[in-house]
């Protein structure tokens, strides 16, 4: 039954070759789309361009990571661009009531709180993620709307080096890298180096094995969307500090281009595939493609067809070339 | 009539609750009365249609993601197509919208066959495709409807035979809706093709073995969603005069009123009566709570929350299921 | 009893093959049918008779050979098509819809109401109600209902696949009644089926598979049962090397503390008072045709399941596994039979043999790399993988699949390796490696339960063997009486020598 595939079709192979090293095509697909925008709009591709995209592309793809991590282990979080929104919202109203420190840590919380729900009714109640995160997405609006009646009347302030940290630069590099790249690089090597990250790819590939081999997934699932409400806190923060007007909708636009950015990347949205690495690239590359569509004048309408077919169709060919059924 | 009551057990259970709601609002608000129901009615109607698509998809074993966009779709449609038209061409207008429901659903079921991606992505990418293509058809909200399409859903039912004291407490909205659902569902319930969908949802293999092409009747299910979002979409545009391109809240709701109404996560068991008493159940619990002077956004919580735990528990129950 | 040789064949399969990828599941396979006749369709584990099953029902084509029902040659592959064609199966799960009413499933199939309860009365179910939902129904009747439902549809063949397995006597006698009787009148069946009472009562003739092909066509008589068997074995022809591993193999007998004491394991009808000892230092083989609880019996110790009567000791100590985890920490380790299920197929070897290391929340943090290197390359050493695919276990042939899997609990540390058919659909060369690393194991302490499909192995690996039939631990027989034909004796349930337990 489960003899090894002597004879690889050519498009097999090629479908295997992207998969193992899906940043490399990525990489190339990233400067056609750049010489695309230079060739249709010459001189557009400067220094101060190069960091515009890179400080837009940061968020993005740090909200992908909530994308990668999940899907690693077959699931979705689509309470990320909410939860990014609500610590954005309570960092921006507490700040002037506690200081930064105290806001800082409640925004979190919150965030985490949504978290610990999700992975609640994912691990133990073994709702499908995608139904679980999309209910508490919607209550945390509400609650979010909620709060927002009883803090209307303190003002908000973002804290300085959130402001920093989103709208400043460094050599013509903005800032948000300094928080980026170490957060990176321990997604990075928590998905290589770590148990837990060992842990997502072995549950997204064979749950049934995972559980054989003595993995209770339900702490993984719990840690997991813990983990992913995290970041989509952090997130908010730094993208409130880059926008500088939290509103009760702030990161939610983030949201479906988070899932595609990781879908483009190469991570499996069944799960047991795929890497951060590519879904940095994969944020890039929609945030290139996002300033040619805006070029190009595409409608909003367009925009969203256009993510959801890129969706449909990556999945769809990754179920071809592994021949998923 | 214990057969009865173990077989509609779950149903009568949710009749009572939304009496005992419908008693309580009244508690609450002694004045509430018939247009107080009307209003209840109409504010139901879109989210029935959404139940009613997806319990279809669930019974036959799937989910569909797309409902909330495919109403958007329809919804502006049926705008566009009825700005500044006659009467008769509204006519035209609402069967073309109902066969764009169907052939949207279709194309779901079509994709998911077709491609082997599981429902629930290909239901997700279409979510936000279908809300493209709502937000191509109309950028911003507009359009309109025909006036006797928007009178159909309005006031209380008026028939000639029946003097006007029995007839004062029927919405004509909840009529729209009891007919549109029972002409389209009562006679596919008994058909081949509605066994069929019950038993691909029930057991594949079972279903199968049994000679039943697997495929086409998803696609037919999913067709069958299709349509009732059509209906959904349309009665937004009917409620509102105008078309919205921009979904509605209808996607959680409609799962968690599935899973209220006794249909299972999983597929094969369960009707649309059920969803639907739950759909009032889930106004009604909204209107309760504004007529007590709740803020309207703490309402929006607890309504999230009591459809999260209704879909925890519907989880729970399943899995306790199938581990016996 | 083919006494009219002009009648044409109302079902005649001929020289029917089917590979799998580099398995040959049946490489030559006949069987003809004429009005009238009752056929048993007899083979051990694995010598092709569901595939066969499949290929006559429509739901698999064959690659080579033909297969015609009443002169016409058959097409396509779907059960709808072989319904239509005349040849109805009855399967050993009921095919009717779960959450559909009696009723409704007829209505379904275009079934004859009448005729159904004609039939339905007819075998013994009395009080049917046709409004009743179908998972209402006990799997008894339910079977029964496949029955009728497939005779309401006046079938000239009619396919029983194991459908007696798990009914009561009583039901199982009105069956055989009802169908001779309709065999009578010229109806065909093909009777697939483990137990020689059951055929003897029922068939003219049994045709035997093995290794997927036809070897035998005999007339049911006296003394049949140890034809059968001989014919299912075949020649014993063991190679040279075989037996010299088998000399070089001296079982064991083990005493004091059992590492593993199972008492009295109930499981629904599929296990009924399962006990036995299993030693430090012995390997116990488990020998059962398919579906005889065995698989029940090894989800229930590797934690998957909870039994519903019965206990478990370990090394004294009564457990309780709920979960997988349990089941380990108490030291037993469990290689599935069906690879598929405990692999990461898209993962690398290193991850699947390291998986159980991360398993615990105290090692979710930093990964030991070095450490982790070491071990799994002791692993693989140890084991022999070829890691020349190591990238993607998917890439990896069964044999070193296969090794995979047991290498990972090597690299924990075995106490008690709980081994299903760990030899199924791979090569000789990895069998032959892996029953000297079994003995490996136990001659360093580790207990193995090593349930197979291969009789040959017993005496290759084991030092002792339990038989199971029907749910029961019919004998347990020491390693130096467990030739192939007394194991496969006692998997049909027929007595020994020396009446044993009797079968149920």
């Amino acid at each position: 039954m489960t003899v090894a595939a002597d004879q690889p079709t050519a498009l097999i192979r090629l479908g295997r070759f992207l998969r193992d090293n899906p940043v490399i095509p990525l990489i190339l697909l990233l400067f056609v789309l750049i010489g695309v925008l230079e060739y249709m709009r010459p001189g557009i591709v400067n220094e101060r361009w190069i960091g515009n995209t890179i400080k837009f592309a940061i968020p993005l793809a740090m909200l992908a990571a909530c994308q990668t991590i999940t899907m690693l282990t077959g699931g979705i979080d689509l309470s990320v661009g909410v939860v990014a929104t609500v610590s954005a919202f309570v960092v921006s109203s507490l700040t002037p009531l506690l200081g930064a420190p105290s806001a800082v840590t409640i925004s979190l919380a919150a965030a985490v709180l949504v978290g610990l729900v999700n992975g609640f009714g994912v691990g133990i109640c073994r709702v499908h993620p995608l139904i679980m995160t999309l209910g508490t997405g919607l209550i945390a609006t509400g609650c979010l709307q909620v709060y927002q009646r009883f803090v209307i009347a303190t003002g908000s302030e973002i804290p300085s080096f959130l402001e920093w940290l989103g709208t400043g630069r460094t050599f013509s590099l903005p800032n948000a890298l300094f928080l980026f790249l170490p957060f990176a690089a321990l997604i990075l090597w928590g998905l290589a180096r770590t148990g837990f990250g060992r842990l997502l790819y072995a549950i997204g590939a064979n749950e049934n094995a995972a559980k054989l081999s003595g993995v209770r997934s339900w702490q993984v699932f719990l840690a997991l969307y813990t983990l992913s409400a995290l970041i989509a806190g952090i997130t908010g923060l730094l993208y409130v500090g880059m926008i500088r007007a939290p509103s009760l909708s702030l990161a939610n636009p983030l949201l479906l281009p988070s899932v595609a950015a990781a879908v483009i990347g190469g991570t499996s949205i069944f799960g047991g595939r795929g890497g951060y690495s590519g879904t940095i690239v994969g944020a890039l590359i929609l945030t290139v493609l996002g300033t040619l569509l805006t070029l190009l004048q595409m409608p909003e309408g367009a925009r969203r067809l256009l993510f959801g077919l890129i969706i449909l169709a990556v999945t769809a060919l990754y179920v071809r070339f592994t021949d998923q059924s | 009539m214990t057969g009865f009551l173990k077989k509609h057990g779950w149903t009568l259970g949710l009749l009572a609750i939304l009496l005992t709601l419908l008693i309580a609002i009244r508690v609450v608000q002694p004045n509430f009365g018939a247009s107080g129901l009307e209003s209840l009615a109409r504010a139901a109607l879109p989210f029935a249609f959404a139940t009613a698509a997806m319990a279809v998809v669930v019974i036959a074993g799937g989910i569909d993601l797309s409902v909330a966009s495919m109403m958007a779709v329809t919804g502006v449609t049926a705008a566009v197509l009825m700005d500044n038209a006659t009467e008769g061409q509204a006519v035209f207008a609402v069967i073309a919208v109902l066969l764009v429901g169907i052939a949207m659903g279709a194309i779901n079921g079509a994709l998911i066959v077709l491609t082997k991606v599981p429902d629930i992505v290909v239901t997700l990418a279409m979510l936000f495709v279908w809300e493209g293509v709502a937000l191509l058809i109309l950028s911003t909200p507009g359009g309109g409807a025909a006036d006797w399409l928007r009178s159909i859903i309005a006031g209380p039912v008026s028939l000639p035979f029946l003097p006007e004291a029995w007839t004062f407490w029927l919405p004509n909205a909840f009529i729209f809706m009891a007919v549109a659902i029972a002409v389209i569902w009562l006679p596919l319930r008994r058909s081949k093709l509605g066994l069929s969908i019950y038993a691909i949802g029930s057991d594949d293999t079972a279903a199968f073995r049994s000679g039943i092409a697997i495929g086409r009747t998803r696609v037919a299910a999913y067709a069958v969603a299709g349509l009732f979002c059509a209906l959904g979409g349309l009665s937004l545009t009917m409620g509102t005069g105008i078309g919205e391109p921009v979904p509605g809240p209808y996607l959680m709701a409609s799962v968690a009123a599935v899973v209220l109404g006794g249909v299972v996560l999983g597929g094969g068991r369960g009707g649309l009566l059920g969803p639907i008493i739950a759909v009032f159940i889930l106004r009604a619990i909204r209107l309760l709570l504004t007529l007590m002077a709740v803020d309207p956004n703490v309402t929006t919580i607890v309504e999230g929350t009591i459809m999260v735990v209704v879909v925890m528990l519907g989880a729970i129950l399943m899995m306790r299921e199938r581990r016996s | 009893m083919t006494d009219s040789g002009a009648e044409p064949l109302l079902l005649d399969a001929q020289s029917v093959s089917k590979r799998f990828g580099a398995v040959a599941a049946l490489s030559n396979a006949s069987l003809h049918l004429r009005r009238g006749e009752v056929v048993a369709l007899m083979g051990a584990n694995g010598a092709g008779k569901s595939t066969f099953v499949k290929i006559l029902t429509g739901a698999l084509r064959p690659d080579t050979g033909h297969v015609q029902i009443k002169g016409v040659d058959r097409r396509v592959g779907s059960p709808a098509e072989a319904r239509r064609s005349g040849l109805v199966p009855v399967y050993q799960e009921p095919s009717l819809i779960p959450d559909l009413t009696v009723a409704d499933n007829l209505r379904l199939g275009d079934t004859d109401e009448a005729a159904f309860r004609h039939w339905v009365a007819e075998l013994g179910v009395s009080d049917l109600n046709l409004g009743e939902m179908i998972h209402r129904l006990p799997l008894a009747t339910l079977r029964i209902l496949d029955l009728a439902r497939a005779l309401a549809s006046k079938p000239d063949v009619l396919l029983l696949d194991e459908m007696t397995a798990a009914l009561p006597t009583d039901l199982v006698e009105k069956v055989l009644k009802t169908v001779r009787a309709q065999a009578d009148e010229g109806l065909a069946v093909i009777f697939v089926s483990h137990r020689f009472p059951e055929i003897a009562a029922l068939c003219d003739r049994a045709s035997v598979l093995r290794d997927g092909e036809t070897v035998g066509d005999l007339p049911i008589e006296d003394g049949v049962e140890d034809r059968a068997v001989e014919l299912m074995l075949g020649a014993a022809l063991t190679p040279g090397q075989l037996a010299e591993d088998r000399d070089a193999h001296v079982p064991q007998t083990a005493t004091g503390t059992p590492r593993l004491k199972v008492s009295g394991i109930g499981l629904g009808g599929k296990l009924t008072d399962v006990s036995f000892d299993l030693h430090p230092g012995e390997v116990l083989g488990v020998v059962a045709l398919e579906g005889q609880g065995q698989d029940e019996l090894f989800d229930i110790l590797a934690g998957f399941r909870r039994a519903e009567t019965g206990t478990l000791e370990v090394d004294g100590t009564t457990r309780e596994f709920t979960h997988p985890a349990d089941a380990i920490a108490a030291g037993l380790t469990f290689v599935p039979g069906n690879r598929a299920e405990a692999l990461l197929m898209d993962r690398s070897v290193r991850e699947n043999i390291a998986l159980p290391f991360s398993a615990r929340l105290r090692a979710w943090a930093g990964l030991p790399m070095k450490r982790e290197a070491a071990r799994v390359a002791e692993a693989i050493e140890r084991l022999q993988i070829d890691t020349r695919a190591q990238g993607e276990v998917r890439r990896l042939s069964g044999g070193n699949q296969q090794k995979v899997t047991i290498g990972r609990w090597i690299a924990t540390g075995v106490e008690t390796l709980l081994l299903f058919d760990p030899t199924r659909g791979i090569d000789v060369r990895t069998k032959r490696q892996i029953y000297p690393l079994v003995r490996e194991l136990a001659a360093q302490g580790a207990a193995v339960l090593f349930y197979t499909s291969e009789l040959e192995e017993v005496q290759l690996a084991c030092d002792r063997a339990v038989v199971m039939f029907g749910g029961r631990v019919v004998d347990i027989i020491d390693a130096a009486e467990a030739d192939e034909p007394t194991l496969m004796r006692a998997a049909y349930g027929l007595p020994r020598n020396a009446p044993a337990e009797a079968a149920s």
